[in-house]
């Protein structure tokens, strides 16, 4: 089977400053990503993740090695549209981009684009709207929806797009914590029921529970690569990098410490307390 | 001790006379002490920018009062500007709100604005700077080239320069990586713990809210539904599940244990509070 995505040797830096180095945002990049896989790319700001994210469906070029999308190589020019069919990307802010007024037409955009024929955009926009479990809200106007609500619209755009693979760039940033709930429970709901392959681009730890690997960049680099409970678990590697393990990882670390025999992978707050409580008993 | 704001049976409604009325907050009553730091919570749509934009007459109330030092700052809405500088609201994503050549130029905005003079001025730039957590070097650049977090700190900075006797954050570590949120925060109790003043932070993250402030209110639906130390807010757990808040993960982790009968305080909200206890009740004896 071919890797929906894959990068060789990746490298990127952004145009510089009149008179200035360029400094590279991204520095030899090797990654594969399998279909069906849910993957949660974690790191400081400036660590590279959202220009890892927008080489996926060739927002941006490499300056070096090269990024393949389902074997097709991203600089390909005339490849772009079978490149963006493949990989949809959904942004960080809820309001930048829903382009109209009604959400049916908004979510039509993206087939209306590439010649679908109107029965089948029809049929798109209310499956699509179904799977984010928006159809109740087929003629409303955008503007009035909640912050997850509208990402729920982008990435419904998205899947009428019936794409093998979701790039999510930050796009719970903005939301509050009920609103981050709606598009992670969406997008694990596709992964599961539809296999589609999700790249969640975050800097919130627990997203990370949901997904089947974590990556985590720093410097524009790989600096970490592994199941969520190997991840999460590496405290010190984590802070060395400018981020926080989750507090249950951070409790069983300092319980371990005073001697209590517990697993240090108890990531969720049940299986914490059911570790704690399983000692306590023994 | 008196306090500095006093809120009295506010209400705000949106949209009066047309089919979208909505009352954003309605009855509100609280008070806000000097020199306290308050934390607000509440899911979105529950009040909280709506309620805190009344504190500085951005928005004027519906019904109810609005007091500051004990005056109704609508007695005389000539004075409503003087309120605007003594009560300092920093909003959602500020940065978005930049404009001048240079950092230091936002901001000396709001110092310019109340007529101060250069040197004055030059001073309050260089103090709120470093409260914001900016390095000197940073002023000269134009804002546009700075990284999000530092264009935020500029912002902040903008507001902390007017000298304000109470500082309001409506969710300023929104959108920052761990790092850059810890930092901020750690900027903010210190200018607390360093000025004295009054400050409302405002988030949706209860993590934050619990490690940071001294006391919490509560709104959902428009009103507040509790108020009180971290400890007590966080005692009734459920409720708060109940109006679709989000609690700490170590007060998840407390509430489970309880649940499987370990004999814990279930109001515990960091890692060292819940690791304190968990040893002690080993060490008291509940057998080997």
């Amino acid at each position: 089977m071919t890797d929906i995505i894959r990068t060789e040797n990746l490298s990127y830096a952004y145009p510089p400053d009149e008179g200035k180095e360029p400094i590279p945002a991204l520095a030899g990049v090797d990654l594969t990503i399998e279909p069906g896989s849910f993957v949660v790319v974690l790191g400081h700001n400036g660590s590279g993740k959202s220009t890892l994210a927008k080489h996926m469906n060739a927002v941006l070029l490499p300056t070096g090695g090269r990024v393949l999308v389902d074997g097709i190589d991203t600089a390909e020019e005339e490849s772009l549209f079978e490149i963006r069919r493949r990989v949809g990307m959904v942004f960080q802010n809820p309001d930048n981009q829903i382009v109209a007024n009604v959400v049916e037409e908004d979510v039509a955009f993206g087939p209306e684009n590439i010649g679908v024929p109107t029965e089948e955009i029809r049929r798109r926009v209310d499956e699509s709207l179904k799977a984010v479990g928006m159809e109740d809200f087929l003629l409303h106007a955008p503007h009035m929806l909640s912050g997850g609500q509208k990402q729920r619209i982008a990435i419904a755009g998205v899947i009428a797009m019936a794409p093998q693979c979701i790039v999510l760039d930050e796009s719970t940033a903005m939301l509050d914590p009920s609103g981050r709930q709606e598009v992670l429970r969406t997008v694990s709901w596709l992964n599961r029921e539809r296999g589609i392959t999700i790249v969640l681009i975050t800097h919130h730890m627990n997203e990370a529970a949901y997904a089947n690997r974590v990556i985590v960049m720093d410097h524009g680099r790989v600096a970490m690569d592994g199941p969520p409970r190997e991840v999460l678990t590496r405290s010190e590697d984590l802070r060395r990098l400018g981020l926080t393990p989750p507090p249950t990882v951070e409790l069983l670390d300092a319980l371990r410490e005073a001697g209590w025999d517990v697993p240090l992978d108890a990531i969720e707050p049940e299986e914490c307390a059911a570790a704690i409580s399983q000692y306590l008993g023994a | 001790m008196e306090p500095i704001i006093q809120v009295e049976n506010l209400t705000h409604t949106y949209g009066a006379g047309t089919p979208f009325q909505r009352s954003a907050i309605d009855g509100v009553s609280f008070q806000l002490q000097q020199g306290e730091f308050l934390g607000v919570i509440g899911h979105t749509g529950s009040g909280k920018s709506t309620l805190i934009q009344h504190l500085n007459g951005l928005l004027k109330p519906t019904a109810g009062r609005v007091l500051f030092h004990g005056r109704d700052i609508w007695a005389d809405p000539k004075k409503i500007r003087e309120v605007r500088f003594r009560v300092g609201l920093v909003f959602q994503y500020p940065e978005y709100q930049l404009f001048e050549e240079t950092a230091a130029r936002d901001i000396a905005f709001g110092p310019k604005n109340m007529g101060l003079d250069d040197a004055e001025i030059q001073r309050r730039v260089e103090e709120a700077a470093a409260f914001a957590g900016l390095s000197p070097d940073l002023l000269d650049k134009s804002p546009f080239d700075l990284s999000g977090g530092q264009k935020r700190r500029v912002a902040i900075a903008g507001v902390i320069a007017m000298r304000p006797e109470v500082l309001i954050l409506d969710e300023p570590s929104a959108g920052l990586d761990p790092a850059g949120r810890s930092e901020l925060l750690q900027n903010i109790r210190d200018y607390h713990a360093r000025t004295g003043g009054t400050v409302v932070l405002v988030s949706h993250s209860m993590d934050e809210i619990a490690e940071n402030v001294q006391r919490i209110l509560v709104l959902s639906r428009s009103g507040v539904v509790m108020s009180g130390t971290p400890h007590e807010v966080f005692s009734r757990a459920e409720e708060l599940k109940a109006v679709g808040l989000d609690l700490p993960q170590i007060t998840k982790v407390a509430m489970e244990l309880r649940r499987r009968g370990v004999e814990i305080d279930p109001a515990v909200y960091t890692v060292e509070d819940l690791r304190r206890s968990l040893l002690l009740l080993r060490g008291g004896g509940t057998g080997a």
